[in-house]
């Protein structure tokens, strides 16, 4: 019996009764009700995780917060690259784009009508990068551009109490090789439940700058952490490991009566090591309070409507990066009402009739796993240039069910589009469906602090092994392009295009990677996550490498918090990721391959890497800035601890009375702008 | 019977006692971080996220500290994944979305499972008693992810008065009651078939039929009684089971119910909302259980003195 057969059977014999009642009354659409109200109604994926803009990472939130709220500078609705100005009226920068100055809007407004102040401005970039490990903000690096915003959230006290004081008896210069930060190869973890003296000398190396091969170490002991109960070489060993920046008062007294425990280099006179120890000890015996006032951080309420912003380096794109909603103000004065400026989890200040916000929208209702719903916000600024009413964003996880939704005239755009329902829905409304480009790359990370992956050919030859046309075109059909390089083309950045497909290469490199044969070669899994798309890109990965290596890998597919917590964890062979641009530059795809970043988690590091993207930092000169960048790419796609697979391609379903509506390359789409016309 | 009622509940008790205790331990046993995203926890952060779920302490500590915080403060935990909101919060706003639709489908399901296995019943190997336990079949086979788009393509949208999903209109509620209610029309047929013959076969209906009682009477006054009673049993935890949701309907048809944080809370891994799941099911399970119980006992005299 045919499916629809058997559903007209179950047609039949459910409805039949209902029927009589239902054709009666014929209601219109959804659509044909909110296109009569001024409502979008979108698909959102999921239920959002919070609408904190300092709190969330993800896009779907990033759809709602870039609604209610408003950064300096906003989106064109058709250009990429342009910033129109929004919570700022006008921006004065310097020669060199180190210091800006802009001028807020006078009549900017938070949706209860409190003017919206430089101090607001302030107050969340000091509140996005506090430093308190109980505040739990993902993004704060995206205000690392202002300076001193790294040393004020990674709480660098020896330079912010030391190091900024011209006066201080040693130049920072030479103040910067003392060990503030710690030394990561003295961590203990790797030998619990052993001693020193039974250490491989290859393991044992790290320690002798320390302590004499000798000593008394219970590596148990140091991982317990309970420093009076230590010997003195211990003690020496955790102290040099922590550093001075996280020294307790307890460790930093100890340091101060016995200070052969602590390693100092050569050329920092005793003076200068008395007052950084006085220094830090004073502020640890105060309770270590907040460091803002003496960090110095480049954010500064020049009067209530002007804000001045001092950079580390030169950012000619700074309106750019100003769009991502971490640069969003936040409102002071409602947050403080509901707790304190840290308060994260448990403050109430999200909540519907509490949230305000300075946006074009602001919040209407919120039903956990229903819909959220926003409305014109009549304290707006431009809000006589604001055309809808409103947006209400459905959480519909079941993709297929979107689809359907949409073509029963139930929403105006969808999230997506799973890519075997491309080739219907372009046949069925080939003006709705929309394929764009988006600034994100599909990606395998490697693991090379393990065999096979720590052999850079092996990496490489791996790499070249890969058909990305027949992965685009064949198993996504969504119009993905096959990558170049890690970083997906937009405007005058140019890809180095190292990456290749080259079977007979492939296996070249394999064979010069020294392993003899490929039943010698180590078993290998690749990480994925559980969903049925990434089985099948984990599948043609498999028997690609199978058919031009002779390599079986395993797939191993993991739920998303496992998935991810294997790759932090570093316990895996190579693993199927993706990684969308926050802001229109290189850099947001390179700098996650610097040693200390949290996502790089391949354990591949390179010096020369991290000095060109050092150099980059500090170039103005846009063009020349570009081509120290690809220099930058170049080495990466060399080393290969990171085989780049396709370049993304937004797609999605789009109905046509939404005007204003155009591709974007970061498909934040400013709501302000976008009009319903039936 | 009051002694029936009250040992039913001791047990339940019990039950749920042990359910939440094994719960409590193997949801901590599960690999994976539920504090992981994709973007890096530092461990400084993962040890103060730890320390705010109070998950830094041993598992027997974080154990007495459940029982304490319910009993003491009738806290159920903070939910982990879905941050800064309480989980008995989240229950309180799902259980009513899922107990209209799930009662709904039930109530559906009896009003066609029930006089399905009647009709079979009577028409015992006959051509009606087949079609109907194929349907019966179908029903319990097919599952809810393949029906539910069938009636999402080839009844909404040709009806265009139907909306395909969510949960706004009085209508919605339609073709999610119907998916669900399939599973247990189908089952509920074959049981009422099943009890219904053995029943139709038995000395005192063959009795009255010949003291000439009409047919409708014997099955509406003589054996649809006795015949209801598997179906009965049945009915208690299928009530418990439907009325708290079902996450592949719920997510096919965009239903804000509980059906989903059951699958939600397992992948996220959120302690807190697996165990107070659980907690609550299983006090529900052993109510409708007991309440099964005692429509057995209201609707057979010989239970009543047993």
């Amino acid at each position: 019996m045919s499916f629809v057969k058997l559903a007209r059977m179950a047609r039949l014999f459910t409805v039949l009764p209902l029927l009589a009642f239902l054709v009666s009354c014929k209601p219109e659409s959804d659509v044909a009700i909110a296109n009569r109200e001024g409502i979008l109604i979108m698909g959102n994926s999921n239920e959002p995780k919070g609408l904190d803009p300092h709190l969330v990472s993800g896009v779907l939130e990033s759809n709602i917060i870039r609604a209610l709220f408003e950064g300096l500078f906003i989106d064109s609705p058709d250009e990429d690259n342009v910033a129109l100005p929004a919570a700022a009226e006008s921006y004065e920068v310097n020669e060199d784009f180190t210091v800006w100055t802009f001028k807020l809007q006078p009549y900017g407004r938070w949706s209860d009508g409190v003017p919206v102040t430089s101090h607001d401005f302030v107050f969340s970039y000091r509140r996005l990068l506090s430093p308190d490990p109980n505040w739990p903000a993902k993004y704060a690096e995206m205000l690392y551009f202002i300076k001193n915003a790294q040393a004020f959230h990674q709480n660098q006290r020896g330079f912010i109490l030391c190091g900024q004081d011209v006066n201080f008896p040693a130049p920072w210069e030479d103040l910067q090789e003392v060990n503030f930060r710690g030394n990561d190869s003295l961590a203990p973890s790797p030998y619990e439940g052993k001693r020193l003296s039974e250490l491989k000398d290859e393991e044992r190396a790290p320690f002798l700058d320390y302590v004499q091969a000798g000593s008394s170490v219970d590596f148990d002991k140091l991982l317990a952490g309970d420093f009076s109960a230590m010997t003195s070489a211990e003690k020496a060993i955790h102290l040099n490991y922590k550093g001075l920046d996280k020294a307790t008062a307890e460790e930093l007294a100890y340091i101060q009566q016995t200070p052969e425990s602590f390693t100092w280099p050569a050329n920092v006179p005793m003076e200068a090591k008395t007052e950084v120890l006085r220094r830090l000890l004073e502020h640890r015996r105060e309770g270590s309070p907040s460091l803002w006032d003496a960090a110095n951080v480049g954010v500064t309420a020049v009067d209530d409507f002007t804000l001045r912003v001092e950079l580390r380096g030169p950012v000619p794109y700074l309106p750019e990066v100003t769009k991502h909603y971490t640069w969003y103000p936040v409102p002071r004065h409602i947050i403080l009402k509901h707790g304190d400026i840290n308060t994260a989890f448990s403050s109430r200040w999200t909540q519907p009739g509490n949230l305000v916000s300075n946006g074009p929208f602001k919040l209407k209702e919120w039903r956990t796993n229903h819909y959220i719903e926003v409305e014109k916000n009549e304290h707006y600024w431009d809000k006589e240039n604001v055309a809808l009413n409103g947006i209400r964003y459905l959480p519909i996880s079941n993709y297929y069910t979107e689809s359907r939704m949409f073509s029963d005239g139930q929403l105006h755009v969808t999230y997506t589009i799973p890519s075997e329902l491309i080739p219907w829905a372009k046949e069925k409304y080939p003006q709705r469906v929309r394929q764009e480009p988006y600034v994100g790359v599909r990606f395998l990370r490697t693991n090379i602090t393990r065999e096979p992956f720590d052999n850079p050919k092996v990496r490489l030859a791996f790499a070249t092994a890969i058909d990305r046309k027949a992965i685009c075109e064949k198993i996504l059909q969504g119009g993905q392009k096959p990558a170049k390089g890690i970083v997906p083309p937009f405007g005058d950045y140019e890809s180095p295009g190292k990456v290749t497909f080259d079977p007979e290469k492939a296996r070249q490199l394999l064979k010069e990677s020294g392993y003899k044969s490929t039943s010698a070669f180590p078993d290998i899994s690749i990480l994925t996550t559980d969903s049925d798309s990434g089985r099948r890109e984990a599948e043609a990965l498999q028997a690609m490498w199978d058919e031009h290596l002779g390599i079986k890998a395993r797939i191993v597919q993991r739920e998303w918090t496992t998935y991810l917590q294997r790759q932090y964890d570093k316990d895996y062979d190579i693993a199927v990721n993706g990684w969308i641009g926050d802001y229109l530059d290189p850099t947001t795809f390179l700098e996650m391959w610097t040693a200390g970043n949290g996502n790089n988690n391949t354990g591949w590091a390179s010096e020369e890497y991290e000095d060109l993207l050092k150099q980059a930092e500090n170039t103005a000169d846009p063009a020349k800035r570009l081509e120290i960048l690809a220099q930058a790419e170049t080495i990466v796609l060399d080393d290969s601890p990171v085989l780049p697979i396709y370049w993304y391609t937004t797609n999605y379903l789009l109905r046509e009375e939404v005007k204003n509506w155009n591709p974007l390359l970061l498909n934040n789409h400013p709501f302000k702008f976008v009009e319903l016309k039936p | 019977m009051l002694k029936t009622i009250l040992s039913r509940l001791i047990q339940t008790v019990v039950v749920v006692f042990a359910l939440v205790t094994f719960t409590f331990f193997a949801a901590r046993a599960m690999p994976g971080n539920p504090f992981a995203s994709d973007k890096a926890t530092t461990p400084e952060e993962q040890a103060a996220l730890e320390a705010y779920y109070g998950l830094d302490k041993g598992p027997i500590e974080q154990y007495y500290n459940y029982w304490k915080n319910i009993i003491l403060h009738g806290d159920f935990g903070d939910s982990l994944s879905m941050k800064g909101r309480k989980v008995s919060d989240l229950i309180a706003e799902s259980f009513p979305i899922s107990f209209t639709l799930g009662m709904t489908a039930l109530i559906l399901g009896v009003l066609i499972g029930v006089p399905l296995g009647v009709i079979a019943a009577l028409y015992h190997n006959k051509a009606i008693d087949y079609i109907a336990m194929v349907i019966a079949l179908a029903g319990i086979c097919i599952v809810a992810f393949v029906l539910g788009p069938l009636f999402q393509i080839f009844l909404a949208k040709p009806l265009s008065v139907l909306n395909v999903a969510g949960w706004s209109r009085p209508t919605d509620i339609i073709l999610p009651a119907i998916t669900l209610c399939f599973g247990s029309a189908a089952v509920l047929a074959r049981l009422t078939r099943g009890g219904m013959l053995d029943v139709l076969s038995q000395d005192y209906i063959r009795t009255a039929r010949a003291k000439g009682v009409p047919p409708l009477k014997i099955i509406t006054k003589h054996a649809l009684r006795p015949a209801l009673m598997p179906a009965v049993t049945y009915l208690g935890p299928a009530f418990a089971a439907i009325i708290t949701g079902s996450f592949v309907v719920e997510n096919i048809f965009l239903v804000p119910g509980m059906g989903q944080h059951f699958v939600i809370g397992i992948t996220a891994l959120d302690f807190n909302l697996i165990v107070a799941l659980v907690f609550f099911y299983g006090i529900l399970m052993g109510i409708a259980n007991l309440l099964s119980d005692l429509a057995l006992i209201f609707m057979d005299p010989k239970l009543r003195n047993a």
